[in-house]
């Protein structure tokens, strides 16, 4: 046996730094299928889990690749996959069945440009709608964006720890750049690393209700194999996971699904606040993104530009109470993504056109420059001042 | 719910009995085929606590629904890679996946031609009604050559599978096909396949009166006349020479039921080098 956790300095790219960061949180079973620029995770994976104890398959497809971590995860250990955009898409149908059951997993999305078959190699941030309402039906989904491999390191425990708190998949929303970007990654001391499980039943088991939620809107989950006689079900179910066909229980089970994550926004939504104080203009950026637009917000500062940037860590659930919350204080937003506008859907959404709030990206296939943020942030400032 | 007056069903410890009555119609072969395998889980003696049943969409997939054991009713087609991941996850589950012809052979073909070629040690139980049941009678890769069906209101232009040579072709390592009249041969086969370690496929025709029944004029007699005159018992034979033609003939037996190494039997050996 090897060590899980890698205690130490490397250099890592970030796929790499993403299935080290899995090892650390506990993932034992992975399963998934090649695709340029998620490969890595695979491979790694394919070589670290039986090292550590755990299983690595390789499946027929994404399909499969999804369904595998379900029933893993049902079993009791901590499952992951890793895919882009095409493999995404074909999750999607799983990624349901994981919601309407709560069986935590996780999965990284190496964002590479679409749509179809788009650019393997090249870098975009194009899936960010598609994680939010990708499969069927209303839901709430947790998202989470790293702009680094050291932060896709540490994302990847977060992503198990909330995917395990809140009995729910959890995406890592990388992409390609950072996927591939070699960098310093610092492992810390496994007994640094803070790590949550999956709440756990107590009591008669022939009174279990595996689907009756605790305190915090979580039900315990039992595994297959506990003596629990559990029934879990795609189809809408009551708290004994038994199908009833009714809008009634529809409501009652949508209730739980997404008010376990709606209730508890607080303890989710991780964000980071750079020089925003007393910003005129506030960039809102997330993943590779943000670097350029942290380096945009500095030289701006020094053109004697108000600048900040509001850094989503969490995309999914959107903190649209910050941004609500800015939008009363700035004078313009700008959305920096690699995309032609998504989460700046929302950004917009939230500044209720109570500030102006442009776009600065594009389709995909290069990252965004810190020039051409800085010249739209020299526009907006012109144009709102005074203001 | 049992009370003093109602004999108690010897079945009774594995069923949800709070969710009968089920949905199945009058006359559907697949209670039957689920009794066999409730019996044939019970006689095996293995811990029902480490005994998981997986489906998928369908009349057969809502057997899940009704075993009281861990059961999962997942997504259309992808109960066997859900099974897989379970029985990789915790070895000590006997894992079983009980869903239709559909389900396993359209959208879920995939699944099954390479959970068979990695030998995983699951048991895969097919009720083959011949078509589409739940959505009302449209045709399955199952559905005989010109049968009528929702969708193939002048006969089908297709042919359709032969589901114990795919299962062979595929790397099954036990394999038999009964129809839901043979119950005793069919509890055994489960039997068997539960206690075999590998890829075990059991394919059991039971009649779908509401979809194939219907609209191919054939009563449920008529079906069950089809599969008792026409049934030809060949244990041992050559899956390529099995035939399911409800004219012709249909083949049934134990065909195939060898030994090599599991996946997981792989995996342990190879990593452990
Ligand atoms: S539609 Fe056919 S297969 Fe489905 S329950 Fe009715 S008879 Fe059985």
């Amino acid at each position: 046996m090897e060590p899980a956790v890698l205690t130490g300095e490397h250099f890592f790219n970030g796929d790499v730094a993403c299935a080290e960061g899995a090892l650390a949180a506990g993932c034992r079973f992975f399963a998934g299928y090649p695709i340029t620029p998620a490969t890595e995770v695979a491979e790694h994976m394919s070589k670290r889990l039986p090292r550590v104890g755990g299983v690595f398959i390789q499946m027929e497809d994404e399909i499969s690749a999804m369904a595998a971590i379900l029933g893993a995860s049902c079993a009791g250990v901590k499952s992951m996959t890793a895919t882009s955009g095409p493999g995404f898409s074909l999750m999607m149908e799983n990624i349901g069945l994981g919601i309407a059951i709560e069986t935590p997993c996780v999965l990284v999305n190496v964002q590479r440009a679409g749509p179809s078959t788009g650019l393997p190699t090249l870098g975009a941030q194009g899936d960010m709608m598609q994680a939010r309402w990708g499969s069927h039906g209303h839901y709430e989904i947790i998202a989470l964006a790293p702009s680094s491999p050291q932060e896709i390191f540490y994302q990847t425990i977060t992503a198990f720890n909330l995917s395990e708190t809140y009995r729910i998949p959890v995406l890592i929303m990388a992409d390609e750049i950072v996927g591939h970007l070699s960098e310093r990654v610092i492992i810390p001391d496994p007994a640094k690393i803070k790590l949550h499980s999956r709440p756990r039943p107590k009591g008669r088991k022939d009174r279990f209700k595996p689907f009756q939620p605790g305190p915090n809107g979580v039900a315990p989950m039992a595994h297959a194999g506990e003596g629990y006689m559990v029934h879990f079900t795609g189809l809408t179910h009551d708290e004994r996971g038994y199908p009833v066909m009714t809008a009634e229980a529809q409501a009652e089970m949508m209730e739980r699904i997404t008010g376990k994550v709606r209730r508890n926004l607080d303890k989710i939504i991780q964000v980071e606040k750079y020089r925003l104080e007393d910003a005129d203009i506030a960039l809102v950026s997330y993943g590779i993104s943000s670097r350029s637009s942290q380096a945009a917000v500095d030289e701006a500062r020094e053109k004697g530009i108000k600048a900040g940037l509001f850094r989503l860590l969490t995309v999914w659930p959107f903190p649209e109470e910050i941004v609500c919350e800015l939008a009363s204080r700035v004078k313009g937003f700008i959305t920096v993504e690699l995309n032609l506008g998504q989460i700046h859907l929302e950004v917009q959404r939230c500044a209720r056109g109570m500030a102006p709030a442009i776009l600065v990206g594009h389709a995909g296939g290069s990252a965004i420059t810190p020039e051409e943020i800085l010249a739209n942030i020299e526009e907006l400032a012109g144009r709102v001042q005074g203001k | 719910m049992n009370t003093g007056t109602t004999p108690k069903h010897p079945l009774d410890g594995l069923l949800r009995t709070d969710r009968i009555p089920h949905i199945w119609c009058p006359g559907c072969g697949i209670g039957t085929v689920f009794s066999s395998a409730l019996i044939a889980i019970s006689s095996t003696g293995t811990d029902p606590m480490k005994t998981a049943v997986v489906s998928g969409i369908g009349c057969s997939g809502r057997g899940a629904g009704y075993v009281n054991l861990d059961s999962y009713h997942t997504t259309h087609g992808r109960a066997i890679p859900f099974a897989t991941g379970m029985k990789l996850a915790k070895p000590e589950l006997t894992v079983v996946v009980f869903s239709g012809d559909g389900d396993l052979f359209a959208i879920g073909g995939n699944h099954f031609i390479h959970a068979a070629r990695r030998n995983m040690d699951l048991t895969v139980i097919c009720v083959n009604n011949l078509n589409y049941g739940m959505t009302g009678g449209q045709a399955a890769a199952t559905t005989p050559h010109l049968a009528k069906t929702s969708t193939t209101p002048m006969g089908n232009p297709e042919v359709p599978f032969n589901l114990p040579l795919l299962a062979y072709a595929s790397g099954a390592t036990y394999i038999a096909r009964w129809t839901m009249l043979h119950t005793r041969d069919l509890t055994q086969s489960i039997t068997e396949a539960l206690m075999h370690t590998g890829f075990s496929f059991i394919e059991v025709l039971a009649p779908c009166p509401t979809g194939f029944g219907r609209k191919n004029k054939l009563k449920n007699s008529d079906l069950l006349r089809i599969y008792q005159e026409k049934a030809i018992v060949k244990n041992g034979a050559n899956p390529a020479e099995t035939i399911l033609d409800l004219e012709q003939g249909i083949t049934l037996g134990k065909f195939v039921d060898y030994d090599r190494p599991t996946f997981e039997q792989n995996y342990a050996r190879i990593i452990s080098n």
